[in-house]
């Protein structure tokens, strides 16, 4: 009995959690999709989670590319490395590592600061002002948020893309001493549509849930700046963790025979 | 709206409202009317629930049992739709300001014009600006963020966003805590007059007994989740009750007792 009892209690737990986080998705998926809608709030978030998050994409893509260059070089030198670099860069950027790293590093940043600006307002009783102001927070907070996710990290990864294959350019040409023309053909013969289009749809669930649980531990913060904190890490975290296995179920869904 | 003294439908109307947070009993039976046009407050020790009573009005905290009427309606089981209804008739200034850090000055003002009345953003901003003046802060504070302001002006700038869009009850939870004696006198009057002249029903907390004396029509006092008296301003000093008398002679010695000790 009393190792059943924890045990027991952790399961209720965990499933009281993912009750919960259901209910707070619905709710605020049905907010995005009734009027009235806020476009100010909407930009400003877009602005936010997409056109500021470039540079960090930006430089995790190049760099990501670069390695992947260079490191299938000294594995596959042997082999027909003129062809096989290309094929590898192309492939592991679109399908895996555009997606995932820059869905990641926008986690970090802007789950982290979804969680903590929330969290901040409901501390401060910002949001229940909103609602004494007949304003909805799910509607005027949540919702921009959200669609500002699901639309701007296939943007964001488009770019990724396209950055870190030219990653994967650079190294070749001027470190591994390619022919441009060969590699550019290459790359072009290797990408297939399917590789990218699911890049993307990862890239918009991705967007989705990272903004979610930014606005899910934020709205759902208590206890002062210990609890924004709180609220701050959960949200990086469960953000992270979310993106691992969505994104193995969607390779699934694309890819599993 | 007929007078204080008359038979009308009160504004708010309190029964029996009980509300805990786990083992803690707040709000034990809480009774209250409040007529249309009148100037409540309540006052009592910290910590005795008033933020709490507000919110169970409001909307913002569930009760556990009880019943709140507002114009004859019954809240406390309303549906979302007719409870945006209500929301529409209240205006809210929070013990803490909470005003919204990300717009600028005017813009909290002007929220509920812009966002729930529709009205275009320049002349939004314009009469922004003339509500700011009517709190006596000059129209260069408009474009400061919130965090710009000293407290005082905070408060004043929470004060205008309540009353911007002329809300026919207004709550006004601890307007003058942390003020300065003048300042909060400014912030007392300025209550008075939004109040007067929109001919609104308010309810303020306070445990500033000077403050709620200029304030109130009426004081109500609250301890130990129930409220232990009532009535008219003027009957506050010979009322007789032990809890008032202690209260608003500020005595350590009394039926209130403080835990300092556990
Ligand atoms: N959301 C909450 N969760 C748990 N306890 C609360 C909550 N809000 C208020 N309380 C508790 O209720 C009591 C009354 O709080 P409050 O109404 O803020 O007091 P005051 O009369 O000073 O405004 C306090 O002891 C406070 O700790
Ligand atoms: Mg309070």
């Amino acid at each position: 009995m009393p190792i059943l009892a924890p045990i027991g209690r952790s399961t209720i737990a965990f499933f009281t959690v993912i009750g919960r986080v259901a209910l707070f998705t619905l709710l605020s998926v049905s907010h995005c999709v009734r009027p009235p809608i806020f476009p100010r709030q909407i930009g400003r978030q877009m602005l936010e989670i997409g056109f500021y998050s470039l540079p960090v994409v930006g430089l995790t893509a190049i760099f990501t590319g670069m390695v992947l260059a260079l490191q299938s070089f000294t594995g596959f030198s042997r082999f027909s490395a003129e062809s096989a670099i290309p094929n590898i860069v192309v492939v592991s950027i679109t399908r895996e590592l555009g997606p995932v790293l820059a869905g990641l590093m926008v986690a970090g940043r802007v789950s982290a600061a979804i969680a903590a600006e929330i969290g901040t307002m409901r501390v401060t009783e910002q949001i229940d002002a909103l609602t004494t102001l007949s304003t909805n927070p799910h509607k005027y907070l949540i919702a921009p948020r959200l669609i500002a996710g699901l639309l701007m990290l296939p943007l964001l990864v488009l770019v990724a893309d396209i950055i870190g294959v030219l990653g994967g350019y650079l190294v070749s040409i001027f470190t591994l001493g390619f022919n441009p023309a060969t590699y550019l053909k290459n790359t072009w013969d290797f990408m297939q549509p399917i590789d990218v289009i699911s890049g993307l749809v990862k890239a918009a669930v991705f967007g989705f849930l990272l903004t979610l649980m930014g606005c899910y531990h934020g709205y759902n913060s208590r206890g002062g700046a210990q609890g924004v904190g709180q609220a701050t890490t959960n949200a990086v975290v469960s953000a992270s963790v979310l993106i691992f296995l969505s994104n193995y179920i969607v390779t699934t869904l694309f890819f599993a025979e | 709206m007929t007078s204080a003294a008359g038979y009308s439908v009160p504004k708010i109307q309190i029964r029996e409202l009980r509300k805990a947070f786990g083992p803690k009993q707040v709000l034990d039976g809480v009774d209250l009317e409040i007529a249309a046009g009148e100037s409540l407050v309540i006052i009592g020790g910290s910590g005795t629930g008033k933020s709490v009573l507000i919110k169970n009005i409001i909307g913002l905290i569930r009760p556990d049992s009880g019943s709140i009427m507002i114009d004859g309606r019954e809240t406390t089981t309303m549906g979302a739709a007719d409870r945006e209804d209500i929301m529409h008739k209240f205006g809210m200034l929070f013990q803490g300001g909470a005003l919204f850090d990300s717009l600028p000055v005017w813009q909290n003002v002007a929220f509920g014009l812009i966002q729930v009345q529709r009205m275009a953003r320049a002349a939004a901003r314009s009469r922004a600006i003339e509500i700011l003046a009517q709190v006596g802060l000059p129209a260069e504070v408009a474009d400061l963020s919130p965090a710009e302001l000293s407290g005082g002006m905070q408060k004043r700038v929470s004060l205008a966003r309540s009353i911007a869009t002329q809300p026919e009850i207004m709550f006004f939870d601890e307007p003058t805590t942390g003020l300065d004696p003048i300042m909060g006198s400014v912030i007392d009057a300025l209550i008075v007059k939004s109040v007067r002249e929109l001919g609104a029903t308010a309810l303020s907390i306070t445990h500033d007994m000077a403050s709620a004396r200029r304030i109130a029509d009426h004081i109500a006092m609250i301890h130990g989740g129930k409220i232990v008296w009532s009535g008219p301003v003027s009957e506050i000093d010979h009322c007789d009750n032990p809890y008032v008398d202690q209260f608003i002679n500020g005595r350590a010695e009394g039926p209130i007792q403080m835990q300092v000790k556990r």
